[in-house]
């Protein structure tokens, strides 16, 4: 009632100062807006202009590979400039490429040399014909299914990476066209399983493949090529322990790399197929160079070798020469050649 | 020869994804593959900016440097095209790519993706049957003497397409009419040329795209 009372009074006796203080109010509110809105329009239009047009920052922040709104499903479809593709193709074609073939031609030309100089290893001593077994058949399966599945991915590998300079001039388009495609398949399918077989063959010689102190004078010899004396060895001998570790690391680096590229269903980006492609490049590389070494001892490059891999049994003489602290606590176990009739079927 | 070039004017490209819908429609490309796409960076904010991108047809594609097929190859006009009976879904092109073009219809385990797709400038692909052709890569209208769809039905003409010297000349007026002194790596003034400066600066740009000396770079 008060205020009702006081509003119709105030209504009746001061009509035109109200009237003033709307006019003032009004002016007040007026300039207010003017002098707080114009600079806020000169700024946002301003920034209008400059932010319109894309400048160098803008540039600049694209090429480092900002990302930003698209409808587009695409994974890393946001994502303007994929800034570390061209980085790629450079380790891949400049460094791994031509490092690869660096390291296998390389590998082949020192075995060459090695053959042609040094010749192959031959046994120092005639054969006694009496025979210990070195590889049971189950360790003989696991090494030639690790090393069929080796040199098949091995092959569709290098086709892979270097096949296109000269297959396609040489055999022709569709001659090129069903090997690649069949090397990939082989490459995506069999490595998988060469890396079950790897992994349960590393497991199961692993005790056998520890360094000790006879493998570090092994090694000092040179394997027997520095110094008149075979050097002593045990089951392994130093070179093959080196072997053992190189499927370690670098098999296993070349298994893991290569799971990260033949399964892109964990949402893998470029960044990390990048990353795995050129890890799996160059270990896989190098990994071949070196089987090379492995693949000319046991086959032309010491002689008895093969045989253990083949029917499972060596030599007394072999065992004496290459594996002496072997052989002394295997020595009872010495079989009659007779026994070897049985092996023949086997091979 | 002309070599061809696509370009997008981020000062036009208003995000109307009329050119991803216009390559979808001439290339009928399979479900989930998306030859263009628009990126808009700073979505919201004042100086957000669009730009429509796809295969940029690179004279030194890395796509074609990467692949183990050779699959890849350059038409005369600079269209970088591919062979899809060759391709083996490596997935190669794709990591090499620095604008995300490759695309494939799977990613499934033992690196099954299927046969890559990418923009192939409305240009077709090696197939001599047009059905076949159509099915596989889509349109050929550089056959018919037309430009890609994209570039034709783009609503503001943000997205060029066509000769690499007559795109960058529509492009650099552009560029000096908006008030750029130095190309287009500055903001602009506005108000700070006058329109004949203007003028005479765009001439000057539109005939130095034509110079031999640019033409050679």
């Amino acid at each position: 009632m008060k205020t009702h009372s006081t509003h119709t009074g105030a209504n009746i006796t001061g009509n035109s100062s109200v009237q003033y203080l709307k006019v003032v109010v009004a002016s007040l509110l007026t300039l207010l807006c003017l002098t707080l809105s114009s600079p806020l329009w000169a700024d946002s239009a301003a920034e209008k202009v400059q932010g319109n047009f894309a400048g160098a920052d803008y540039w600049r922040e694209v090429s480092g590979g900002t990302e930003g709104y698209t409808t587009s499903k695409g994974r890393e479809h946001g994502q303007l400039i994929n800034v570390s593709g061209e980085t790629w193709r450079q380790w891949r074609n400049r460094w791994v490429s031509p490092g690869g073939l660096m390291a296998i031609g390389g590998s082949f030309s020192v075995l060459a040399l090695a053959y042609l100089l040094l010749g192959p290893m031959r046994l120092d001593k005639p054969r006694t014909g009496r025979k210990i077994e070195r590889w049971n058949p189950t360790d003989r399966a696991l090494h030639w299914f690790v090393a069929l599945t080796f040199l098949a991915l091995a092959f569709s590998g290098i086709l892979i990476m270097y096949g296109k300079h000269f297959i396609p001039d040489l055999f022709g388009y569709s001659f090129w066209k069903g090997t690649i495609a069949l090397c990939k398949l082989v490459h995506n399918y069999i490595g998988p399983i060469f890396s079950v077989g790897l992994i349960v063959m590393l497991l199961r010689w692993l005790k056998n493949n520890f360094f000790t102190k006879t493998d570090i004078i092994w090694f000092l010899q040179g394997g027997g090529l520095i110094g008149n004396k075979h050097p002593s060895a045990g089951f392994m001998n130093g070179g093959e322990k080196g072997w053992y570790w190189a499927l370690v690391f670098i098999g296993l680096t070349v298994v893991g790399s290569g799971f990260v590229l033949d399964f892109p269903i964990f949402g893998q980006v470029r960044d990390t197929m990048q990353w795995a492609n050129l890890i799996h490049g160059g270990t896989s590389l190098l990994l071949f160079a070196i089987s090379l070494g492995h693949i000319y001892i046991g086959t032309v490059g010491a002689e008895g070798a093969l045989e253990g891999m083949k029917t499972g049994y060596v030599d007394e003489t072999w065992a004496k020469q290459h594996h002496d602290l072997w052989y002394e606590e295997v020595k009872d176990q010495l079989i009659d050649e007779p026994l070897d009739e049985k092996e023949k079927p086997k091979k | 020869m002309a070599r061809m070039k696509f370009l997008c004017d981020s000062e036009r490209c208003i995000e109307c994804n009329g050119c991803v819908t216009a390559c979808k429609n001439a290339n009928e490309t399979e479900w989930g593959i998306q030859r263009r796409r628009v990126v808009t960076i700073d979505d919201g904010e004042p100086n957000e900016t669009s730009i429509s991108v796809a295969c940029m047809h690179c004279t030194d594609a890395p796509c074609m440097a990467v692949c183990p097929t050779d699959c890849f190859y350059q038409t005369d006009d600079g269209i970088v095209l591919h062979d899809k009976d060759l391709c083996i879904g490596c997935g190669y092109c794709l990591f090499a790519c620095p604008f995300g073009a490759p695309q494939f219809p799977q990613e499934e385990a033992f690196g099954e993706r299927g046969k890559m797709d990418k923009c192939t400038f409305c240009a077709g692909g090696p197939e001599e049957d047009p059905v076949r052709q159509k099915e596989l890569y889509g349109a050929n209208r550089i056959a018919e003497g037309k430009l890609p769809l994209c570039a034709e039905m783009c609503s503001t003409k943000a997205l060029l397409a066509g000769d690499a010297q007559v795109v960058s000349d529509i492009f650099r007026e552009r560029v000096v009419y908006r008030g750029h002194k130095d190309g287009a790596w500055s903001a602009v003034t506005p108000g700070e040329m006058s329109e004949e400066e203007m003028a005479v600066r765009a001439e000057a740009f539109a005939t130095d795209a034509s110079s031999p000396v640019i033409a050679k770079a």
